[in-house]
C-alpha cells in the first residue's frame, strides 16, 4: 500500500515539466511531503524516488544532508516549528537569554515537540531577520522583538 | 544633501509588491524598451560599462561574468538568482523581495534577455516564507499579464522563471552549492574550474548572480549608466586591479544599535556614519568596541585602533566600499551587512558564536574546513568555561590562516570566511583574550547549546 497520497504524487507529478531533470524535484517533493506527513519515512522515500526514476538512495542522500528534514516516526514535527535564532545579532540582542526560557516555558530541549505534540521547539542560524533580533521562524515566517512575553504569546496562540 | 533611495524608492508605498503599482511607477518599461531597440550585446554593454560589481559578496564584476559563456551556444543556457541569504547578520535581500519584487524581476528579465537564457532558477532560502510567497504572487501576474512565458512583449523573447526553496543551509549560498542543491543532490560545492558560466546547472552554461544585482540591472538599464556613475567611489588610481566600487548599495546595520535598519546609500559611506548616524547609534548610550563590516565571513574591526598614515582617525572611519574593509584586514565587503558590538560584551562569546556558525555550516567535503572548524569551536567551547589556554590562541590564528581557498585547501569560500574572523578577533582583541585567560572565568553562557545534526 503507497503511503504517499494519490493528490501529493499529482502535485509532485506536476513540478516534473519546470526542470530539466527529474531529480531536480528532489527537494521540492521532500518538502512537500515533510510538511504533510511532518516527516519523510523510508517508505514516502521509495515512493519520491519512484516518481523521480531515482535510487531511493540518491533521494535519501541528498535528503539527509539537510539536517531541516526529519526522517524518524520518533522525531515527526509538531503541529507548528517554532526556531528561535541563535545568530550573532540575535545573541547580542538576548537570543541565549530566549532560547532558554523557550526550553524552560515549553518544557522540551531544542530539537525536541511538546507532549501534546504542538511545538517543535528548534534553534536556527541567523535567519535574516536581524533588524527585529532577538528574532524566531514560526514555521517559515518571522517573528520579530521577541520578548518572553511575545513568546509566550506565540506559544499560546499555536495551542488554542 | 540627503540621498534619495533608488532601490528602495518603493518599500513603503502601499501595496509596492503589487504589479500594477510597478508599472504605474514606470516598471517594466526598461524591459519592453530593450526589447525594441537593443540587442542582447547592448544590455551586456551597458552593465558593463556602468561597473556593476556583484553584490553576493565577491564584488565580482557583473557584465564581465555574463561575457564568460560560450560564444553562440547553442542552448539552453541558465540563470540562477542566488536568494539564499545566508550570511549572518544580512537581510537586505529579503526587504527587496518582499516590498519590491517586480523590481528584482525585471532585472531578471533584462539578464535573460542578455545571456540569452529562456529559463531562470529563482533560489530562496526557506526561512524566507513571507519573500516565497511575494514573488510566487508577483510571478503569477506576470503570466496572467504576458510579461512571462512566450514571446514576451510581442518579440521573440520566451522566459520562465522557477522559484525554488532551500532547506536551511547556508552552504547553498555558494555558487555550485546552490546549483547542485537546486539539481536535487547534497548542495556540496564543485571544485572550479570549469565555473559556472561554462558548465553549471544541468551541466548547461549557467550565470549565478544575487537578488540586489538584479535590482540593481532594472534601475542601469532605466536610468542608464551615468547615474550609475554618478554614485560611488571610483577606481583607486594607484590599483590598476580596481574595478571601482559605483552605484548605490543596500546597507543592513545589525547588533547593538538604537535602530536596526536597512538603509540604502551611495556606495563607500563610512562605517561611522553609517553606525552613528544610520542606525541612530550605539545602544543604551554605550560605545562600539568591535564591528563585523560585511557579514561574519568579513572579521572585524577595532573601532579604538588607529587608521594607519591617517591623523585621529580609527578603523571606524573605514569607507565601506569593495576595498575599505580590507584596508583593515578584513576579507572584504562581502554583504555590506553591518553588525556593531558594544564594549560591554565579550569578545570570547562573539567568536565562540561565530566559530560554532562555521562548525555547524561546513559541508565537511573538504578535511581542513571539516576539522578545522570543528577545532577552532572546541577551543572557543573551552574558553568559554573559563579553560583557554595561552597556546589556544596561536593554534586559533595557524588554523584560521590555512583554512580557505585563498591558501589552497579547499574547495570554496566558506572555510575562508570562517578563518577570517577568528584571525581578526585575534589580532586585535589579543589582550583581551589573553585577559580571558588569565582570569579563568566561565563565561555567562558556558553552558553549551546542542549540536543537531551537520547543517
Ligand atoms: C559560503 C558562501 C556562501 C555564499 N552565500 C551567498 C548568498 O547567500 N547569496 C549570494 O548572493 N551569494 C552568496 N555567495 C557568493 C556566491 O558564491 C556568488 O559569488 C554570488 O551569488 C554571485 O552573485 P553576484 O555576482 O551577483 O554577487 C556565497 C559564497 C560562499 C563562499
Ligand atoms: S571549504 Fe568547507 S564548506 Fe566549502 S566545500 Fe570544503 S568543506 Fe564544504
Ligand atoms: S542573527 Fe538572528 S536573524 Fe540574523
Amino acid at each position: 500500500m503507497s503511503v504517499l497520497s494519490e493528490d501529493i504524487k499529482n502535485r509532485i507529478r506536476a513540478l516534473l515539466p519546470k526542470y530539466p531533470r527529474k531529480q531536480a524535484v528532489t527537494l521540492p517533493a521532500l518538502h512537500m511531503v515533510h510538511d504533510e506527513y511532518r516527516h519523510v519515512s523510508p517508505e514516502a522515500v521509495v515512493e519520491i524516488a519512484e516518481i523521480l526514476e531515482l535510487h531511493p538512495s540518491e533521494v535519501q542522500d541528498t535528503m539527509t544532508f539537510y539536517a531541516f528534514f526529519k526522517e524518524k516516526e520518533s522525531e515527526k514535527l509538531g503541529k507548528e516549528r517554532v526556531w528561535v535564532c541563535r545568530g550573532l545579532a540575535c545573541m547580542l540582542r538576548g537570543a541565549y537569554e530566549l532560547i532558554d526560557h523557550c526550553e524552560h516555558k515549553l518544557g522540551v530541549h531544542c530539537g525536541q515537540t511538546t507532549a501534546d505534540g504542538k511545538i517543535t521547539l528548534e534553534f536556527a542560524e541567523c535567519i535574516g531577520a536581524c533588524d527585529g533580533a532577538p528574532a524566531i521562524l514560526r514555521n517559515d515566517e518571522h517573528v520579530m522583538n521577541v520578548t518572553p512575553e511575545k513568546a509566550d504569546g506565540l506559544f499560546a496562540e499555536i495551542r488554542k | 544633501m540627503k540621498y534619495e533611495p533608488i532601490l528602495l524608492a518603493r518599500i513603503h508605498k502601499p501595496n509596492s509588491h503589487q504589479l500594477e503599482g510597478y508599472r504605474a511607477d514606470g516598471g517594466y518599461a526598461a524591459i519592453e524598451q530593450a526589447l525594441v531597440d537593443k540587442k542582447p550585446a547592448d544590455v551586456i554593454a551597458q552593465v558593463k560599462d556602468a561597473g556593476l560589481r556583484g553584490r553576493g559578496g565577491a564584488g565580482f564584476p557583473t557584465g564581465l561574468k555574463w561575457t564568460f559563456l560560450p560564444k553562440d551556444h547553442p542552448g539552453p543556457i541558465y540563470l540562477c538568482v542566488n536568494a539564499d541569504e545566508s550570511e549572518p547578520c544580512t537581510y537586505n535581500n529579503r526587504i527587496l523581495m518582499e516590498k519590491d519584487p517586480h523590481q528584482v524581476l525585471e532585472g531578471i528579465m533584462l539578464a535573460c534577455y542578455a545571456i540569452r537564457s529562456e529559463k531562470a532558477f529563482f533560489y530562496v532560502r526557506y526561512e524566507y516564507g513571507t519573500a516565497y510567497r511575494a514573488l510566487e504572487a508577483a510571478i503569477a501576474e506576470l503570466y496572467a499579464a504576458g510579461l512571462l512565458g512566450k514571446n514576451i512583449f510581442g518579440s521573440d523573447f520566451h522566459l520562465d522563471i522557477v522559484l525554488h526553496r532551500g532547506a536551511g543551509a547556508y552552504i547553498c549560498g555558494e555558487e555550485t552549492g546552490l546549483i547542485e542543491s537546486l539539481e536535487g543532490k547534497r548542495a556540496w560545492p564543485r571544485i572550479k574550474p570549469p565555473f559556472p558560466a561554462i558548465e553549471g546547472a544541468f551541466r548547461k552554461p549557467t550565470i549565478v548572480n544575487n537578488v540586489e544585482t538584479m535590482a540593481c540591472v532594472t534601475q542601469i538599464m532605466r536610468r542608464g549608466i551615468d547615474w550609475f556613475k554618478s554614485l560611488g567611489v571610483p577606481p583607486d588610481p594607484k590599483n590598476p586591479r580596481d574595478a571601482g566600487s559605483y552605484g548605490p548599495k543596500l546597507y543592513t546595520i545589525a547588533g547593538h544599535v538604537e535602530k536596526p535598519v536597512c538603509v540604502e546609500l551611495p556606495m563607500g559611506v563610512s562605517l561611522r556614519e553609517l553606525v552613528e548616524v544610520h542606525g541612530g547609534g550605539v545602544w543604551k548610550g554605550r560605545k562600539a568596541k568591535a564591528v563585523n563590516p560585511g557579514g561574519l565571513s568579513m572579521g572585524f574591526v577595532d573601532v579604538l585602533a588607529p587608521l594607519k598614515g591617517e591623523d585621529g582617525k580609527t578603523e571606524y572611519d573605514i569607507p565601506l566600499d569593495f576595498n575599505g574593509p580590507g584596508k583593515v584586514g578584513c576579507l572584504g565587503l562581502g554583504t555590506a551587512a553591518v553588525t556593531v558590538i558594544d564594549d560591554q560584551t565579550s569578545m570570547v562569546d562573539v567568536l565562540h558564536n561565530v566559530t560554532q556558525f562555521f562548525s555547524h555550516e561546513s559541508c565537511g567535503q573538504c578535511t581542513p574546513c571539516r576539522e578545522g572548524t570543528g577545532w577552532m569551536l572546541k577551543i572557543m567551547e573551552r574558553f568559554r568555561r573559563g579553560l583557554g589556554r595561552r597556546e589556544d590562541l596561536d593554534i586559533l590564528v595557524d588554523v584560521a590562516d590555512r583554512i580557505g581557498i585563498i591558501p589552497g585547501t579547499t574547495i570554496c569560500g566558506l572555510s575562508d570566511g570562517a578563518g577570517w574572523p577568528v584571525k581578526t578577533a585575534i589580532r586585535k582583541f589579543r589582550s583581551e583574550f589573553e585577559e580571558a585567560i588569565r582570569k579563568g572565568e566561565p563565561s555567562r553562557y558556558a553552558k553549551p547549546l546542542q549540536m543537531v545534526g551537520a547543517h
